[in-house]
């Protein structure tokens, strides 16, 4: 796939009309995240619901480059439902993005894939935040950027 | 001194081979020298040339070969000495680059010399290698640390100069010559004048412009000046300091270890000569060679000749890109910008734009470009930034625009 395709077919629906956008208040769990590298910055915001172990609504917020946003807005649509177990662990090739990209064969490059791999970052940030847990190792970079 | 003479940017091509090869099925349109230039074959060369022939370490052997590698990365240092017009070699350090040059002085002559009531200036406009160790280096003496904020066209505010200064013992005036994200040419020898009068130290941050302009230490009259060999045609791994004898000389070193000692016994430890009480550790002896080879290869095209040549593809760039709707360009005017062009596309991050140029074979930096301060106050998070250098073509700039009507297509 060409990358105008890319950016036609897949990224620029997400990234014009972001799914969930903006912040929810109150929250149960939030998590800010910025990759220094170009300046995308993305805050989550997420409630559960009842069983304290449902993802029952979330939201991104932030400005960046049309891969870091259009990936959490994917995201959104994905994890919304879903086990809080589950989420925190879809690993950096099942970001629905990225995985989308593994699978037509042009994977991102390395420095695209921060980008992409923003959102997915910062919700589990907060989805460890809210549960004490510690992070994984392969995110404890995330948490070293401004988090409040 | 004769007149500037035209550059003939399409047979200085010819010497690169990079410009050869075809990235992603395109020839290259390479418009980000500011990062880091491409290489000609002279410097590659002399590179080859030395690892085959005379490559040995520096300081150490006594045998033919040792005296060869000894006797040419001096050699080297001569040539950087005269590129900027230092009174001696002595006052020439190989570092690997300009923010290892730039951290030796803050931390080197900071750590004795700063402390609380002492002012640190650097400016908004500071590469965050001229930004971050004066922060780090006053905080850890308790000096403070400020800034001479700069105009919405990424200019320093002069008028701003005497009160930033005031109110504290100044110290150290830290400042670039160049904007690395807008070109802006900053009058530095008034910056150097104003340090001097308040018995403060010049440090300046020559990376965006020793390889594109003449720079005379003499002349500018200032203590330190720094900059990396990559930008200007060299090897990567290599960068100059120059730092005044005096100042130099009562300095502690930076690092210690092999190469920078006198004598060293259990009880006490004093410092080699100059230069070499600041090049600890095997230095870069082939890369300070072929930098020599790049100082030839750029004094034998004319610093004046490239400054000429940019100074016209600039304004070419700043002409073709203000005629695109949806653009909007950053920094200073023509007369006072170098070549230097950084803008965005309305809704557009810089990230994808550079993503869908690099697909055409157009390379232009996207980011902060080590600028976050700059970035904030020119309210973004980002530019798109072109640059040019010797071998830079207008057809360049020509297949920069294309690129970019082709992004605002895809995004509409």
């Amino acid at each position: 796939m060409s990358i105008d395709d890319l950016y036609r077919e897949l990224i620029l629906d997400h990234y014009k009309s972001p799914r969930h956008h903006g912040r929810l208040d109150p929250a149960d769990a939030s998590a800010e995240g910025q990759n220094p590298l170009c300046g995308d910055e993305l805050t989550v915001t997420l409630r559960l619901g009842a069983d304290g172990e449902t993802i029952e609504d979330l939201a991104f917020d932030g400005h960046g480059c049309a891969i870091s946003q259009a990936s959490a807005s994917m995201l959104s649509e994905e994890v919304i439902g879903r086990k809080v177990a589950d989420v925190a662990a879809i690993t950096t090739d099942e970001a629905p993005l990225v995985a989308m990209m593994i699978e037509s064969g042009t994977p991102l490059t390395p420095i695209r894939l921060k980008c992409a791999l923003l959102g997915l970052g910062v919700l589990k940030v907060a989805l460890h935040k809210s549960a004490g847990t510690p992070l994984p190792e392969e995110w404890a970079g995330i948490e070293e950027v401004d988090f409040e | 001194m004769g007149q500037t003479e035209k550059l003939d940017a399409r047979r200085i091509r010819a010497d690169f081979p990079i410009f050869e090869r075809l990235v992603g099925g395109k020839p290259l349109a390479f418009l980000d020298s500011a990062v880091s230039a491409h290489k000609p074959r002279q410097v590659l060369e002399a590179l080859g040339d030395f690892y085959e022939h005379s490559y040995g370490n520096v300081g150490r052997g006594v045998y033919t070969l040792a005296e060869r590698a000894n006797e040419a990365y001096e050699k080297a240092r001569e040539k950087a000495r005269k590129f900027v017009n230092a009174h001696s070699p002595r006052e020439i350090i190989f570092t690997r680059n300009t923010t290892e040059g730039l951290n030796l002085v803050a931390y080197a002559w900071g750590l004795d010399n700063l402390g609380p009531g002492d002012i640190v200036l650097a400016s908004e406009l500071e590469h965050h290698s001229n930004f971050v160790p004066w922060q780090e280096v006053a905080r850890r003496t308790g000096a403070e640390f400020r800034v001479i904020p700069v105009s919405s066209e990424g200019e320093l505010e002069l008028d701003a100069l005497e009160q930033v200064a005031s109110g504290g013992d100044l110290k150290i005036v830290a400042i670039t010559a160049i904007s690395n994200s807008l070109g802006t040419i900053v009058p530095v020898e008034r910056l150097i004048r104003f340090a001097h009068e308040r018995g403060a130290l010049a440090v300046i941050d020559a990376a965006q412009a020793a390889p594109h302009r003449e720079v005379d230490v003499q002349a500018l009259d200032c203590d330190f000046l720094a900059f990396s060999g990559h930008k200007m045609c060299g090897p990567s791994g290599v960068g100059v300091l120059y730092g005044r004898s005096e100042l130099l000389e009562r300095m502690s070193p930076f690092m210690t270890g092999g190469g920078m000692i006198r004598r060293v016994s259990v009880e006490k430890t004093t410092w080699a000569e100059l230069p070499h009480k600041f090049e600890a550790g095997t230095p870069p002896v082939a890369e300070a060679v072929a930098l020599g080879a790049a100082i030839d290869y750029l004094d034998g095209i004319g610093l004046d000749s490239i400054a000429a040549h940019e100074h016209e593809l600039t304004a070419y760039a700043l002409e073709r890109l203000g005629e695109l709707p949806g653009v909007t360009l950053y920094g200073p005017p023509l007369e006072r910008r170098a070549g230097i062009v950084s803008f965005n596309l309305e809704g557009i991050h810089p990230h994808d734009v550079a993503q869908i140029l690099d697909a055409e074979g157009v390379c232009v930096r996207a980011g902060h470009h080590c600028n976050q301060p700059l970035m904030r106050k020119l309210g973004v998070a980002a530019t798109s930034r072109a640059s040019f250098y010797l071998y830079s073509l207008p057809e360049e700039i020509d297949r920069l625009v294309a690129g970019l009507e082709r992004t605002q297509k895809v995004f509409a």
